[in-house]
């Protein structure tokens, strides 16, 4: 089949939805809230948007892409550098490892399955952030940060399964 | 033997995972490089949130519009006592004021007595939080005020009452503010009432500690931490908290500025000279 140029740049711009939602996630988690204690705790969508892509899209959101956007949110962020890149290509990796089973499986089992890697995700990032400040950080700041996230997971699931209908799926 | 197909998708997986390893160790590898390294990524970091000032500024808008809201239904439920409240503390303002231009006064003769050298002068930039992007791990704010505006790095940003960090990224129209709270804070103070000095030192709680104070130093809870302004940083007598606890392991602080609300922030330049600071530092400019 024979695409025309403007095919081919609507297709481009298709392809790269999981990505630029992702960018998109990461800007407005920053955004202050202005509520008490909010800023500490506030839910870390760029891993709620990698975790979906990779069960649903790899082919559009490689590890590489993941890796970048953990980048982008490190340098804006001031977290040790390389912290959140290497966070979103372990979820993928393990996400893709295990994809098989996600994609038969129920909403509810992926909700379980993203705690289970948001909580990893957690200890992951203290331990490594204790590493490169040596000095032991409250941990439950963290904890509540996962916590929030994966009960925010929801909502966030039906925002990525209506982008990927409207764009990702042809008709 | 071997299909070729079979072959070229296990070479495929081979090179997924070897790519896999290879962002994990890049990932880590820049962890240390920042660790050990971390003036070359300081200038990456400044281009960084330049380039995506734009953006966050566009969109903390309306949530700062939406919070306002949201507190001005919730101030005119109890607008009446406010008003009692105000009218009190106006009263007992005024005497203040009276105090201060007395105090002032006779500050400004026995200045002329002793031939007193005056701080040099402050001036301030003022800039709007954009975001609040550290997470549980760095508690920072990204601010619209940059280079171009004056700002230079190691200045002190307050807000309303108080300090509220200083600056640690410039970038030329945004810049970063490290908190108090943040793990990284360590700030010269002096207690306000024993002029003990003290450093004071954030851990990513609430409520940063008091470091390096003898055992024997009176303090009590509600003491005043204000800057000492020693090494020439920051101005003297910023007001940073209070002394919130006492404890056996360790000296609490409740910063003056409420963290989680705060919208704009001044910087300010306090007009040291370059040389004085170079020299007071062992050489390395602070700007």
């Amino acid at each position: 089949m024979n695409m025309t140029l403007w095919q081919k740049l609507d297709q481009t711009g298709r392809n790269l939805a999981p990505c630029v939602v992702t960018v998109m996630l990461v800007l407005a988690g920053m955004v202050p809230f202005y509520l008490p204690d909010y800023d500490r705790i506030a839910p870390s969508l760029a891993l709620m948007a990698v975790y979906y892509w990779a069960i649903h899209r790899p082919d559009l959101l490689r590890p590489s892409a993941a890796f970048a956007i953990g980048l982008l949110q490190d340098l804006i962020s001031g977290v040790p550098l390389g912290l959140n890149a290497l966070i979103l290509v372990m979820t993928h990796w393990i996400v893709v490892t295990q994809r098989s089973f996600f994609l038969a499986s129920s909403f509810l089992l992926l909700w379980w399955g993203f705690a289970l890697i948001a909580l990893a995700v957690a200890v992951v990032q203290w331990v490594a952030c204790v590493a490169v400040y040596w000095a032991i950080l409250p941990a439950a700041p963290v904890l509540f940060q996962a916590l929030l996230t994966i009960a925010l997971f929801p909502w966030f699931a039906w925002l990525f399964i209506r982008v990927h209908r409207a764009f990702l799926v042809p008709g | 033997m071997e299909r070729p197909t079979s072959r070229i998708t296990t070479l495929r997986a081979l090179a997924q995972r070897f790519s896999f390893l290879l962002l994990v160790f890049a990932s880590i590898a820049l962890m240390i490089i920042d660790k050990v390294e971390p003036t070359p990524m300081e200038a990456l970091r400044a281009r960084m949130h330049d380039a995506f000032t734009p953006i966050l500024d566009a969109i903390s808008r309306p949530a700062a519009t939406a919070a306002r809201f949201l507190e001005s239904v919730a101030d005119i439920a109890d607008i009446y006592r406010e008003n009692q409240e105000l009218r009190r503390d106006n009263a007992r303002l005024m005497q203040w004021k009276q105090a201060a231009l007395r105090l002032e006064a006779e500050n400004n003769s026995l200045r002329t007595l002793l031939q007193f050298q005056p701080e040099p002068g402050m001036a301030f930039v003022t800039g709007r939080v954009i975001a609040a992007p550290g997470g549980s791990f760095v508690r920072a704010f990204v601010v619209t005020a940059g280079r171009r505006h004056g700002v230079a790095k190691g200045q002190a940003a307050i807000a309303g009452p108080g300090m509220v960090g200083r600056v640690v990224e410039v970038g030329e129209w945004s810049s970063r503010i490290l908190l108090l709270t943040d793990i990284n804070t360590r700030i010269p103070v002096v207690l306000q009432r024993s002029r003990q000095r003290a450093v004071l030192a954030g851990d990513n709680s609430e409520q940063p500690q008091l470091l390096y104070l003898p055992a024997d130093a009176p303090i009590a809870v509600g003491d005043r931490v204000v800057t000492s302004g020693h090494g020439g940083m920051f101005p003297p007598g910023l007001p940073i908290g209070i002394v919130a606890e006492v404890g056996e392991r360790a000296i609490k602080v409740q910063p003056m500025v409420d963290l989680s609300r705060v919208e704009h922030i001044q910087i300010v330049d306090f007009g040291l000279p370059e040389t004085l600071l170079m020299s007071d530092l062992g050489g390395a400019p602070v700007r």
